[in-house]
């Protein structure tokens, strides 16, 4: 019985206990449902074994959907506690547990799926690929990402959820501030996800800088790949410090080392500095791919091209390299001098230098132009402005020692969410419904989309905008209540309204998603939006080679030349096409992260061991496979053409 | 024959080989730290390179210039991160 016990919660409530029936009532409904309808082979085959980019990026959008919805209610809590003040609907420990959670979850389960669905869906079709340059890998990196969200999921009804923050500062992660194991599954479920998005990262800049289709340059990418490009950049220089980092987090919890301890030659404050060299390359790694979104969208609503390419281009790769150094603006008040203070705040300002190029980029492009407002461009022409707004605050932030006002405020907390609600949600929405008929054959309803964009924009607004206000007063974040007499009362009771008004925008774009499936025509073609780049080029839905002959490129917009201007996309005979197979291997590895990773996280060593041995052994079975790919030969690809309405 | 023989290859190999055995001397002689460091970092940046340029053959397809301005791009960054973590937890604290 000893034994069970550390799997416990350690502070219940009748909530917590409502999730576990609910998780198990929803776990039996699906495997139910799976064994009931015979489609158990079906997931195996088609998702649980794919190497293919597509489903692969619909399984990042699925999850990345879910992981909205669950950090979603965790706001709504939060929310509905603070609306009034001394509100008893959560004690502090479960306030603790749901801000951290909400935070964990929408940066690193929600917005890095998201921007990797689209990288997934997009990156290939946009340069004339047939797949990533390493499309194994690409499956492990999600089965990766998945074991870990998963993981960290199940911390709320199995052993608690972590609390320290989503930043998870040392001394309070630490063992003596944070005893039960909510942190061990932080540490450990990033850090496998970590790993995942750090393989992502690597095979997306392979997959750029070697499968271009023929006469694309570097220069004529369209520019969500560009955005891509930067962002997987910045991974693979940024992730590995969170790896290291959240490793010796491991070790000082698990194993009593003193990396981060405040005794015994620890320093505590140095997870500050490598959460926030990681961290805040993270937040342009979040925001280039939506600016890349927005960057397809406009253009192709206001019928012309990008203005000022090449500036976009060398913002962003100025924005790669500031990212970089910036890092101390998180802890202004950590106490390192004037001087280290002076030095981030001007790099912080000259930051917002290459990003208002961008906004300019993009108004100029609306300039004169033939705008539609349909739901992704209102969702871009939303974004400009409050987004803006969020960005003269950041500078505001940036000022040394005006942050001394301003840190762990809800003035602080009002900023992030107004650059990454319009900037990256925003972004993602936009692209949902932009990219929908693309992958799904239908498209959303214009008019619940309408309906729902309105209400994501008005609720943010009223939700957000009072936190300014409240915290230049002085309501400090991250506490759980505040009492009436410091008049917080009224403003979080339109934070609180505000977060209602978006929950139900949520709603309505679930059920636009499932009316449109009921209820849209079918019969869309290929290029429904009259759209400009290369992943327009091919039919819908689109065949599992992308395309039946690689297009030749002559500008970024090559699919609007070849509509407008006659350029020939797609020239000479069929040719076999050489495509990878599928493996269930990628699928077990990340089920067994998983069981490590729990094991690890209950200090479980023999299950640990006997996973870490299985991971290794996966390796080397990779290693010694002979798998060459399989070939679709020309008759197949003839009759594939065909059915899909013809060769271009 | 000679074309066949990968004399690059053999030459770096004894190159690795001897800063190998340099950088071994710090253990078995008696000299100072700062000199023990100073060799260190020398050989084990010298290596780095030269197993970067004669095994992993950097540089030697077309886009080789992608290979080696990420290299710089990460140098750089590696820097101005170690530099600045020093100034905010050591030097200006």
């Amino acid at each position: 019985m000893e034994f069970f016990e550390r799997f416990a919660i350690p502070h219940p409530s009748p909530a917590i206990y409502a999730s576990m029936v609910a998780i198990a009532l929803v776990t039996i409904g699906i495997i139910a449902g799976l064994t009931y309808f015979k489609k158990w082979g079906y997931l195996w085959r088609e998702w649980l074994t794919t190497v293919d980019h597509k489903k692969i990026g619909i399984m990042y959008l699925i999850s990345a959907l879910l992981m909205l919805f669950r950090g979603g209610v965790d706001a709504i809590m939060m929310r509905a506690q603070l609306s009034v003040p001394d509100a008893e609907l959560l004690d502090a420990q479960h306030y603790n547990e749901i801000f951290t959670t909400h935070g964990v979850v929408m940066i690193i389960f929600m917005a890095m799926p998201f921007i990797f669905a689209f990288m997934n869906l997009l990156v290939p079709l946009q340069i004339g690929a047939r797949d990533v340059a390493f499309p194994r890998l690409n499956a492990l990196s999600f089965w990766l990402f998945f074991a870990g969200a998963m993981l960290f999921n199940i911390s709320f009804v199995i052993g608690g959820s972590p609390d320290a923050g989503w930043t998870s500062y040392f001394p309070l992660a630490g063992n003596d501030f944070s005893q039960h194991v909510g942190t061990n599954y932080y540490m450990i479920a990033i850090q496998i996800s970590g790993i995942g998005s750090l393989m992502t990262g690597i095979n997306m800049c392979t997959t750029i800088l070697k499968m271009r289709a023929p006469g694309m340059t570097l220069m004529k990418m369209p520019m969500f790949t560009w955005s891509a490009f930067i962002a997987n950049l910045i991974i693979v220089f940024a992730f590995p410090v969170l790896t290291v980092a959240l490793l010796m987090g491991t070790t000082d919890r698990l194993f009593a080392t003193n990396f981060f301890t405040s005794d015994n030659g620890g320093m505590d404050m140095l997870w500050a500095n490598f959460f926030w060299i990681w961290g805040h390359p993270e937040v342009y790694i979040l925001i280039l791919p939506a600016f890349g979104l927005y960057s397809e969208i406009i253009p192709t609503f206001s019928r012309r091209n990008l203005y000022g390419y090449k500036p976009m281009v060398w913002s962003m790769v100025l924005i790669s390299f500031l990212s970089f150094l910036v890092w101390t603006h998180h802890f202004f008040t950590m106490g390192q001098g004037a001087l280290t203070n002076s030095i981030f705040s001007i790099t912080t300002m000259a930051i917002a230098v290459p990003t208002g190029v961008k906004i300019f980029n993009w108004l100029f492009t609306m300039y004169k132009g033939k705008i539609r407002f349909t739901v992704p461009m209102l969702y871009s022409v939303a974004f400009i402005p409050l987004f803006t707004v969020g960005g003269v605050t950041g500078v505001m932030l940036a000022m040394s020692a005006a942050d001394y006002q301003y840190h762990n405020t809800m003035f602080l907390v009002a900023h992030f969410h107004n650059t990454i609600i319009p900037g990256v949600v925003f972004a993602m929405l936009a692209g949902l419904t932009y990219y929908w008929p693309k992958f799904f054959g239908f498209m959303l309803n214009e008019k619940i989309g309408k309906w729902a964009f309105w209400s994501l924009t008005i609720g943010f607004v009223l939700a957000f905008f009072p936190m300014y206000i409240t915290g230049l007063d002085g309501q400090a974040r991250r506490m759980y209540t505040y009492s009436e007499a410091t008049g917080f009362g009224p403003l979080n009771m339109v934070s609180f309204i505000g977060a209602a008004i978006m929950a139900i925008g949520f709603v309505l774009i679930l059920w636009n998603v499932f009316y449109s499936f009921k209820n849209s025509s079918r019969e869309i073609g290929s290029d429904p939006w009259d759209a400009r780049s290369l992943e327009w080029a091919t039919h819908t839905p689109i065949p599992e080679y992308n395309f039946a002959r690689l297009p030749h490129v002559n500008s970024s917009e090559a699919f609007w030349d070849a509509k407008m201007n006659g350029h020939q996309l797609f020239r000479g005979e069929y040719e076999e096409i050489h495509m990878p197979s599928s493996s269930g291997v990628p699928f077990i590895m990340g089920m067994i992260f998983f069981v490590a990773g729990f094991s690890f996280v209950f200090s479980l060593w023999i299950p640990a061991v006997i996973a870490l041995l299985g991971i290794f052994f996966c390796m080397a079975l990779r290693s010694f496979e002979k798998d060459d790919g399989y070939h679709i030969s020309v008759e197949e690809i003839k009759e594939t053409e065909r059915k899909l309405g013809g060769a271009k | 024959m000679k074309e066949l023989f990968p004399a690059k290859q053999v030459m770096g190999f004894v190159a690795s080989l001897v800063l190998t055995l340099i950088a071994l001397l710090v253990v078995f002689t008696d000299m100072s730290y700062t000199a023990g460091m100073t060799i260190l970092l020398v050989t084990a940046f010298i290596q780095a390179t030269l197993q970067l340029v004669v095994f992993m053959h950097a540089g030697e397809t077309e886009d080789g210039w992608a290979i080696y301005s990420n290299i710089l791009f990460g140098i750089v960054i590696v820097v101005l991160s170690v530099l600045g973590t020093l100034l905010i937890l050591l030097w200006d604290m």
